[in-house]
């Protein structure tokens, strides 16, 4: 009897991410949609990473013999205006889009966490200061401040993924900041004081992952949020520069201007940013499900 | 409540200020300024008049002196002069308030229009093809850029019917069909993307009233399914959308660059995006502090509306 009431209190005294369903099978049987989602992010980080392999063309090679050719067999999605082959630079482009996404979400997600945890800890004063330096960048126009930081620092991956991480920390510090106020007065935080445990201590090992669900839930959402922005920064001439395959910045230019007599320049590379976003926000959603469904509004 | 509707509005203040704040140091870091600018490609280029014309514009006084000028003329709301076309800000701004103010209203329609049944549909018919159809809509909605809407919306009227949305803006009042053949097309590619926000949010909201308790009593009183989602459900799952809906209204209002572009449309998004690219200082301040200003004003107004709406949330 004791050892099942032990077990028990073992099970829920873990942090919520551990009780998420473990087999993928029990996953896509509950929830269809997060499963395609899923299958749709595993094509995309295929292609990114099995590019050099199974792209048809180089992605920079041109070829003005076939400028604007429509979907052949030769070039199955098309050409564009330089002949480059369309398939081949959205492979590359997927790529662009994986790495500015993951990387601005992640760092976005994580230093938004972790203010947020480290404003609820300490309360008072400080949680105040954060809390209206916080307020500030939510009212401050997103544009504005991407716009700024390419302006400041120049067009290019490491700025664009700068530009997209700063409007999306003030976001999460808020979320991350409310589930950290109640994970604060639980015992077990109490006791990690009472042993003796410093506050980085308390905040990096008892409190962070005990709001682990709603910061996976903010970062795969943010995935999806940062390809689009990229692409939107991308679509201005404010990000990825050419000629380095981006897909915001295959829809710039030509794909516009010449949209009525080759129009699946346009087509193709709106249809892959959809797709890529729509494939993480259904496994975001699933995975927002599974781990907390008190948080379906999220 | 007085003390609590006080507290809130004294507190815009420091949020503005810091606003003011980040938009006055931020554009002074963006490398060059307007007389660069302006200059650049003009032939006539030497010192002495770049002095000139920054004398003339006050870009030579210290940094704080400038700041405080300015701040002391936006609280008497006066935004001062553009530095770029030497017109009133409160000018350039009105004239691109009324495009952009006409978009996000229209957007707003469609996106309640059709969020609020589609919600509710989704969430009545929970976990049936009914609710996958809705929430695939609803997601694609949140994944398709607006600006590709638009380029298809374009490559379909070309192709099918031979036409194409006229360019230029008309008043309302002065051609409404011109403005309507206008402006419906921006306000259903940007009404799409909204309607899946607050669709979402309708979905997850009804889906928590309808297992409230008083929704089965009101079953059990043999109520019909309509008059309870009407009269029960509905009207208690309305105040997270409408928190959705005010915020994703204020962001419309300057937020819309790429979709403004896509579309030729001269709206605010535009004027951000111009008056960056100029360094044309006094005006992107105006318009940060306005756009911001609306994010606030929404915000707060919404959380007044909930205890209007709600006689449960009292704000101390």
């Amino acid at each position: 009897m004791n050892v099942a009431v032990d077990a028990h209190l073992e099970v829920t005294a873990q942090p919520v991410w551990y009780r998420w369903p473990v087999s993928l099978g029990s996953f896509a049987r509950r929830w269809p949609l997060g499963a395609a989602g899923m299958v749709i992010i595993v094509l995309m980080l295929a292609s990114a990473v099995l590019a050099p392999w199974i792209a048809p063309y180089d992605p920079l090679e041109t070829d003005f013999a076939a400028q604007f050719s429509p979907p052949t067999t030769a070039h199955w999605l098309g050409t564009d205006g330089f002949g480059r082959d369309l398939l081949s630079r959205l492979m590359y482009g997927s790529r662009t889009a994986l790495l500015i996404g993951f990387v601005a979400a992640f760092s976005g997600a994580t230093l938004g966490a972790i203010l947020g945890v480290a404003s609820a800890y300490c309360g008072g004063h400080i949680d105040l200061m954060v809390q209206r330096l916080v307020d500030m960048f939510l009212a401050f126009p997103i544009i504005i401040l991407a716009l700024a930081v390419v302006s400041i620092l120049g067009t290019g991956i490491s700025n664009v993924i700068l530009a997209i991480t700063l409007p999306m920390i003030p976001n999460c510090t808020r979320v991350v900041r409310s589930s950290a106020l109640a994970v604060r007065v639980m015992p077990y935080v109490e006791s990690a004081h009472a042993a003796g445990c410093g506050s980085a201590r308390v905040v990096f090992r008892h409190m962070l992952p005990n709001v682990m669900a709603p910061y996976l839930i903010m970062l795969t959402a943010y995935v999806g949020q940062a390809i689009l922005l990229e692409a939107s920064l991308s679509f201005l001439g404010l990000g990825v520069a050419e000629p380095t395959p981006a897909w915001g910045l295959m829809l710039r230019g030509a794909a516009v201007e010449f949209a009525e007599s080759a129009p699946w320049m346009a087509i193709f590379p709106g249809l892959a940013i959809s797709l890529g976003v729509f494939a993480f926000n259904l496994f975001g959603d699933a995975l927002r499900d599974a781990i907390d469904p008190k948080l379906r509004t999220l | 409540m007085h003390r609590y509707i006080l507290h809130r509005l004294l507190l815009m203040i420091p949020t503005l200020l810091g606003v003011a704040v980040i938009v006055f140091v931020l554009m002074r870091v963006i490398p060059g300024d307007i007389v660069e600018m302006r200059f650049a490609e003009g032939r006539f280029f030497n010192q002495e008049l770049v002095e000139k014309e920054r004398a003339r514009l006050g870009l030579d006084r210290p940094l704080w002196r400038q700041f405080v000028d300015w701040l002391w003329g936006v609280a008497r709301l006066d935004f001062g002069l553009s530095m770029w076309s030497g017109g009133p800000i409160r000018h350039e701004i009105a004239i691109r308030l009324q495009l952009s103010l006409q978009l996000a209203l229209m957007a707003t329609v469609v996106a309640i229009l059709l969020a609020i049944p589609l919600g509710t549909v989704a969430a009545l018919w929970q976990d049936t093809w009914i609710d996958y159809v809705v929430r695939v809509f609803s997601i694609a909605g949140l994944a398709t850029p607006s600006f590709w809407l638009g380029i298809l919306m374009f490559l379909c009227f070309l192709i099918i019917f031979q036409w194409i949305p006229p360019m230029v803006f008309t008043p309302f009042w002065q051609d409404p069909w011109q403005n309507l053949a206008q402006m419906t097309w921006p306000a259903l590619a940007v009404g799409y993307r909204y309607s899946a926000v607050a669709a979402r949010m309708t979905r997850a909201a009804m889906l928590e009233v309808l297992r409230e308790d008083y929704i089965r009593t009101a079953r059990a009183k043999g109520l019909g399914q309509g008059r309870i989602v009407r009269h029960h459900a509905l009207k208690n799952a309305m105040l997270p959308v409408l928190t959705v809906i005010g915020l994703e209204f204020a962001f419309l209002l300057g937020g819309l660059v790429v979709t403004e572009q896509v579309f030729n449309l001269n709206g605010l998004g535009l004027l951000f995006v111009q008056s960056v690219a100029r360094r044309d200082y006094t005006l992107v301040q105006a318009l940060v502090l306005l756009t911001a200003s609306v994010y606030i004003v929404v915000n707060f107004g919404v959380d007044l509306l909930y205890a209007w709406l709600d006689p449960r949330i009292r704000y101390q």
